[in-house]
């Protein structure tokens, strides 16, 4: 007999060595995440996907899951911290989604979306952040990287390089590249690397690609983020 | 520059998990850390540049623009404030010809900030080059400028700017009797590992780091490993790596006894470190030493190697066929660096980023393995347990808390130090041993832990009441509790990792709501909207410091509403900005200043 969870009062199943957000994907549950892509080490960092696990906050994407775990993710109560925690990405940051080029294919306005955020709630903090034009197929864009560390472990878990880090602490993080003058034209990165089409939000895009889907057209124009996750992340469970 | 770095690198084996100490020579060499050693240090250590750049750009110590000859720092901590750091620091400044965050004209001096240096019972304290320096005073400004002016090396400074006292007002069970060189390993190998290790258990002796876990739970569950390992005794369990590291971080603010726990009882301390590794079967243990404590440094390397020669570390200890050895790391300014994890990275060459758990370090520490990190004076008790046996420790003390605790006083009191209690000593006791009076609060546990009125001082020093990993801050009828709280939510924000999105932004934004309010731009919703922020940055964050970053305003907010309450405007609604100072820029260019081109803030009257 298979052992088991229970996630929102229903009972699922679990492997042993998977996290609950693994036997949630498996189960067709969707828990809210930012920094957690199936394929790459879970990092924990984001705490969109924090679920009650018998009453003390847990981040699902790193968390065991473990016999007799009675688990709580869509309540209103997660929703509205979840929701917050967003808006805490959005104002840290500089994320003007009209002018974007990743709006309505960006995981953190589906995301936006999907909790009903409708409003900045905190005060913006306006950082000053540079964008790095200078490889001749990518661009980064600093202003909304959100620190969630998908190229960095794109980078080194699958493309074998160590393009991309996180640097800094607190409130100053900061993205960085691997090369002497610091600009990425200098790094080994080339544009078919994964670490280049990785990133969740519109801080790494590739060059002349821009609005060749029309906006209103794009994925999270039509679909939900919950549905556009299972989809693309269920099979890997498996 | 070339040859120092690669005798450096070949000094630590090209071993990358020493960068911190590479990057600390480097920085004292040359005051920053140049391009150029980034690049070849990347090189002969095998690692990314960016690894280097992100630890060089996580700990204060270290930084990527060059810093004067001469690295003033000077402790924020609220006592240094308390005995007149603002003016003195101004006072600096002039003298200097400094400001505060840069570096003079000619490179000769810096001057800036650090967060608590663990001298509060004699500050005004500060760092020149990485030495403390106590007591300051305009005196010693005078002389310091005039020492820097005349470019004397730190050697040919008076030793009187750097003298360190213990402070040590009330010795207890362990401050009163240290156990003689060598006897807790005795009396281990005399009565048994396993023996010992129980005699550890039934001590009740818990964690004074702070968190309180039962030290001989952590140690069993060290030695018991891998569950397949689970159930064989002790010594079939020798084989695997395990490794001891003492946590001498101590960077809660408010906190220093781990300071004189290494300068007075550093041997009862290592002693009790290799009880433990004989224990769990560690062959290399590590001190943790913050690197406001580099004062310590030379003394505990002496410390070591009489250990050394007397036969009770390196080889065949005690001739009893067991190898155990102590490394000093020195840390760089990161109070994260004190939780287990973030210090381990730490240890590993890295920034100070607590690991997702589980796996705890007993299971996965130091390199994967199996580690116990406890605090100075959890070993220092350890070892006296390892002589006297657990019942002479669990004697004392309350039901769940057993034995005494040692506390580091400060603030408004006669005289601040080092004070041992048995825990299950009221507040009153302690506010009467060390001379103190028309007491307003006092801040038990550090800016981390609990402020409490004066109404509640017939409470117990105990993990079942008021629990604390040493600090003891008392404040008296003269002191503006806002200041205080706004001073502890500023150091949680400046030492957030950044790691995790509740703490990184939310640390920042308690800051700037705080700060709202207290400068008097707050108004009906704003102590709602604090206390709602407080609740997400405690119920969210990753690790301990973003759980606990909020506690100065919880506390105090349910303390004192009214005072928060009072710093509000009676308008609903007041941005957080000065309307009319943010059109200057407008104004100047449009080159007007009539009276339509300023703005009024909307309902201007206090409560
Ligand atoms: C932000 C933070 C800072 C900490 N700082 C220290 C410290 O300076 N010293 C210490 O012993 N423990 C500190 N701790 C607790 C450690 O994580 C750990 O629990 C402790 O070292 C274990 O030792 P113990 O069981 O002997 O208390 C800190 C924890 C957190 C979350
Ligand atoms: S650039 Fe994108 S993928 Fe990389 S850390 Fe920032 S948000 Fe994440
Ligand atoms: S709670 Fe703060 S210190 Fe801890 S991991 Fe998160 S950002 Fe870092
Ligand atoms: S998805 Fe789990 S913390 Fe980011």
């Amino acid at each position: 007999m298979s052992k088991t969870i229970t996630l929102d009062g229903k009972t699922i199943p679990f492997e042993d060595g998977q996290t609950i957000m693994q036997a949630a994907t498996a189960a067709g549950v969707y828990i809210p995440h930012l920094c957690h892509h199936p394929e790459f080490t879970p990092h924990g960092s984001c705490k969109l996907c924090t679920v009650k696990v018998n009453g003390r906050n847990c981040s699902a994407c790193t968390f065991p899951a473990a016999e007799g775990q009675d688990v709580l993710n869509n309540t209103q109560e997660l929703t509205d911290d979840r929701k917050k925690i967003t808006q805490m990405l959005f104002v840290e940051g500089n994320h003007f989604c009209p002018s974007c080029e990743k709006s309505g294919n960006c995981q953190l306005q589906a995301v936006a979306y999907h909790l009903n955020m409708l409003d900045d709630h905190f005060p913006l903090f306006y950082p000053h952040r540079e964008m790095d034009a200078s490889h001749p197929d990518v661009l980064i864009d600093h202003n909304r990287c959100i620190f969630c560390t998908l190229c960095v472990r794109a980078s080194r878990e699958h493309d074998g390089k160590d393009v991309f880090a996180i640097s800094g602490r607190g409130i100053n993080k900061h993205l960085i590249v691997n090369s002497e003058s610091g600009q990425l034209k200098d790094t080994d990165l080339d544009m078919h690397d994964k670490a280049a089409h990785i990133c969740p939000t519109g801080a790494i895009l590739i060059k002349r690609t821009g609005y060749q889907v029309p906006i209103g057209q794009r994925i999270y124009d039509h679909h939900e983020i919950d549905e556009v996750s299972l989809l693309t992340e269920q099979h890997h469970g498996e | 520059m070339k040859p120092f770095i690669q005798d450096l690198a070949a000094q630590h084996g090209h071993q990358a998990t020493h960068l911190l100490a590479m990057l600390r020579a480097v920085q004292a060499r040359f005051h920053y850390i140049p391009e150029q050693a980034i690049g070849q240090l990347a090189g002969l250590l095998s690692i990314p540049r960016t690894q280097i750049i992100g630890v060089a750009e996580f700990y204060s110590f270290f930084h990527l623009q060059p810093r004067g000859q001469y690295e003033l720092l000077v402790s924020d901590s609220v006592t240094d404030h308390m005995l007149g750091k603002h003016q003195l620091m101004g006072y600096l400044a002039e003298k200097l010809k400094v400001t505060v965050g840069g570096v003079r004209g000619d490179g000769m001096v810096s001057l800036d900030n650090t967060s608590c240096t663990g001298l509060c019972d004699q500050g005004p304290a500060g760092l020149v080059n990485g030495r403390a320096l106590t007591r300051l005073d305009v005196t010693k400004i005078d002389l310091i400028a005039g020492l820097i002016d005349q470019q004397k090396p730190l050697e040919q400074w008076p030793a009187e700017l750097f003298q360190v006292a213990d402070n040590i007002y009330q010795p207890g069970l362990l401050l009163g009797q240290p156990i003689a060189y060598g006897s807790a390993l005795e009396a281990t190998f005399k009565r048994g590992l396993q023996e010992t290790l129980a005699e550890i258990t039934q001590s009740g002796l818990r964690g004074r780091g702070g968190a309180g876990y039962t030290t001989g739970w952590k140690w069993h569950l060290c030695y018991e490993g891998p569950e397949e390992d689970a159930f064989c005794d002790i010594d079939a369990q020798k084989k695997p790596q395990r490794y001891v590291i003492c946590n001498a971080d101590e960077g809660e603010p408010g906190t220093f006894k781990d300071r004189v726990l290494l300068n007075r009882y550093a041997d009862q301390v290592f002693e009790g470190m290799t009880v433990c590794a004989s224990i769990i079967g560690a062959e290399q243990g590590f001190l943790y030493l913050r690197g406001e404590y580099l004062f310590l440094y030379d003394k505990l390397q002496t410390v070591l190697q009489q250990r050394r020669d007397a036969g009770l570390l390196g080889t065949n200890i005690l001739g009893q066929g067991f190898d155990f050895d102590i490394e000093i790391c020195l840390g760089a300014g990161a109070y994260i660096c004190g939780e287990e994890s973030a210090l381990i990275e730490s240890l590993e060459g890295k920034m100070g980023i607590p690991r997702n758990r589980p796996p705890y370090p007993v299971t996965q520490g130091y390199l994967g393995k199996p580690t116990v990190v406890n605090n100075v004076e959890t070993f220092l008790a350890a070892a006296a347990i390892a002589v006297h046996g657990g019942g002479w420790f669990s004697g004392i003390g309350t039901e769940k808390s057993k034995g005494t605790k040692i506390l580091s006083i400060s603030g408004d009191c006669a005289r601040p130090g080092i004070y041992e209690y048995p825990f299950g000593t009221t507040i009153q006791t302690i506010l009467d041993g060390c001379g103190a009076d028309d007491v307003l609060g006092v801040q038990i546990g550090g800016p981390s832990g609990t402020f409490i009125s004066n109404q509640e001082f017939h409470r117990k020093l105990a993990f079942e009441d008021l629990a604390t990993g040493g600090s003891f801050i008392i404040f008296n009828n003269s002191r503006n509790i806002l200041d205080i709280v706004n001073n502890f939510t500023h150091f949680f924000a400046h030492e957030s990792c950044g790691f995790c999105t509740p703490c990184r932004v939310g640390t920042s934004l308690l800051k700037k709501q705080l700060d709202k309010i207290v400068e008097g731009h707050g108004s009906a919703g704003d102590v709602v909207a604090l206390e709602e922020l407080c609740r997400l940055v405690k119920n969210h964050s990753h690790c301990g410091l973003g759980q606990t970053a909020a506690n100065p305003i919880i506390t105090t907010l349910e303390r004192y509403p009214e005072l928060y309450q009072a710093q509000l405007k009676k308008i609903s609604y007041e941005p957080g900005f000065d309307l009319d100072a943010a059109l200057e820029t407008a104004r100047r260019m449009a080159n007007r200043n009539d009276a339509a081109a300023h703005l009024a803030q909307v309902g201007e009257d206090h409560e």
